[in-house]
């Protein structure tokens, strides 16, 4: 939603070297005038989506009313009743929080494990040829695991709470950080690179000032792509795990097992809130850090 | 490394030229692993205050040749004299950081050399102010037309006083009008800076615009078969392009670079 505001941020830049050739204006062909106000165009950005969602509720209501009979409408009960139930009852509210809470941390924690370690092992990786060669096939064995058929032996190793759910998530998020990474890594130009060997550079002082900065746009998309994952992975080990402490997924069980559909419905939207902020967290970030000077960061 | 002390001893003398080479070329063979010859038996000095430019058909091996005295190569065959401590070195495109701003990409290389942070940005500064780019420093490069990010190239290795600066068809993907402003801009900064500077091109008038002398090569095998002096004096007006004198040399320049591709 920042995006136009941010492109509005800097202002076209003169060009010294006289005439500009035409198509090499600079990446920055502003309309010059009627530039729409900064409130407008949040306006305008919000309308759509906010149309589409009340379109969306009134084709609930209607599925609920209409196409459901009293005895099946426990199927799709309707909104109001969702939110009465689920969100309005405030034992049910904590519960549905505590466990949503519970899942929240599994998710960041495995998230974070994954960025650290996926990171590492890309760039141990992009150190040499043989190295890639001979850990990435694991990388991608790691990734076609069906990880549902892992959680028993997990539960059965670690236990059934905090660790394993935690190890879940890692192995889930784990392959896009290590992909994405080590793509960007070796996405510096050989100009570049050259600039670099001409001038003396350590590997190490290549990493971090060529290598490293010229992976971010990639690494975010690993970031973005991994804490979906994440948060999938939380909800889903919690669910086939069926014992510990209850997270959202165990509760989303529960729910459905009991048909307390309200209920199940609340905890269902919430779980995708938590997806969803997420996301939006890591492309915040995304702009934040490398809007600046990254042309594609503000495509998504 | 030899320092320039070092080039003097193993140098041939120049007939007149009192200044020592700053970069020799010895009989230097390229022959890459596949068998291909890229460079055979290439001899050439550049002095103090030389402007030396190789022209070429594509593919004769004017890159190798650079590549080879920035050390980026090895050569197989012959000697190579240069002291690569501070090297000047133009890529075919500008190779600025993306997410470095002006004045942080035209710090780089004296901050790879360690040069402490205020007298980088001193040397950075009076780079920006040489290149014409003051009030630019806050820029990111995808910020500025391709002419600029030249210049920020360039100041970027202005920072480190080459003594010796090579320069990669730098100007190949530039319009006319930007590439001509640029050549005089280079001509500006070698009269300021005094480097000894070879410069690699297939544009003929660049050649002859701003060197002390072109050299021709032929494809390969690269060998130079054609040397000719420029006695222009410097400064040099734009107008000069136009003048006789600079095209009847063209001309030769020419005849000899298509001899070059038989």
């Amino acid at each position: 939603m920042t995006a136009p505001e941010t492109e509005l941020m800097h202002p076209p830049v003169e060009e010294l070297d006289l005439p500009t050739p035409p198509g090499e204006a600079g990446p920055l062909d502003l309309p010059p005038r009627g530039t729409p106000h900064r409130l407008a165009i949040a306006v305008r950005n919000a309308v759509p989506p906010a149309l589409v969602l009340l379109g969306a509720i009134a084709l609930w209501y209607l599925i609920s009313y209409r196409l459901l009979d009293p005895s099946r409408r426990f199927l799709m009960p309707p909104p109001h009743q969702v939110v009465q139930e689920g969100f309005l009852v405030w034992s049910t509210f904590t519960e549905i929080m505590r466990a949503l809470w519970l899942s929240a941390q599994v998710a960041f924690v495995g998230l974070a494990v994954a960025i650290v370690l996926g990171m590492s092992l890309a760039i141990v990786m992009s150190q040499a040829r043989w190295i890639e060669r001979s850990l990435f096939p694991y990388a991608v064995a790691l990734q076609a695991v069906p990880i549902l058929a892992l959680v028993p032996l997990l539960g059965f190793w670690f236990g059934y709470n905090f660790t394993s759910r935690v190890i879940v998530c890692v192995i889930i998020a784990l392959f896009p950080i290590v992909t994405n990474t080590l793509f960007g890594l070796l996405s510096a130009d050989r100009g570049q690179h050259d600039l670099f060997t001409l001038h003396g550079a350590s590997r190490a002082t290549r990493m971090r000032k060529l290598q490293l900065p010229a992976a971010l746009p990639a690494i975010f998309t690993g970031f973005r792509i991994a804490a979906g994952l994440s948060v999938i992975g939380a909800i889903v080990g919690d669910f086939f795990f069926r014992q510990g402490q209850p997270g959202i997924g165990q509760l989303i069980d529960k729910y459905r097992a009991r048909l307390m559909s309200e209920e199940l419905f609340a905890a269902i939207i919430v779980s995708s809130m938590l997806g969803i902020v997420v996301f939006w967290l890591f492309g915040f970030l995304q702009q934040r850090m490398i809007g600046h000077w990254h042309e594609q960061a503000r495509d998504h | 490394m030899t320092d320039p002390s070092a080039a003097d001893v193993v140098a041939v003398p120049g007939p007149a030229s009192p200044r020592p080479p700053r970069l020799a070329f010895r009989d230097v063979t390229k022959t890459f692993p596949d068998g291909t010859v890229a460079l055979s038996g290439v001899s050439f000095d550049v002095r103090q205050g030389e402007f030396v430019t190789v022209v070429g058909p594509s593919g004769c091996g004017k890159s190798t040749l650079l590549r080879i005295a920035s050390g980026l190569e090895p050569h197989t065959g012959g000697e190579v004299d240069i002291d690569r401590d501070k090297l000047g070195y133009v890529f075919q495109d500008a190779t600025l950081l993306q997410w470095r701003t002006v004045q942080h990409n035209v710090e780089l290389l004296a901050e790879l050399h360690g040069i402490p942070k205020p007298e980088r940005r001193q040397l950075a500064d009076a780079a920006i102010e040489t290149v014409g780019l003051t009030g630019f420093e806050r820029h990111y490069p995808k910020m500025l037309s391709g002419g600029m990010r030249m210049r920020v190239s360039l100041a970027r290795s202005l920072t480190l006083k080459p003594p010796v600066f090579l320069f990669d068809e730098p100007f190949g993907a530039l319009d006319e009008i930007t590439r001509e402003r640029l050549n005089e801009e280079c001509l500006r900064l070698f009269q300021l800076e005094g480097f000894a500077g070879l410069f690699i091109t297939h544009s003929i008038s660049e050649a002859v615009f701003l060197s002390t002398r072109v050299l021709v090569m032929s494809a390969r095998p690269g060998r130079i078969v054609g040397d000719f002096d420029i006695p222009f004096p410097y400064p040099r007006p734009p107008e000069l392009r136009f003048e006789p004198a600079f095209a009847e040399l063209s001309g030769r320049v020419s005849a000899a670079l298509r001899g070059a591709y038989e």
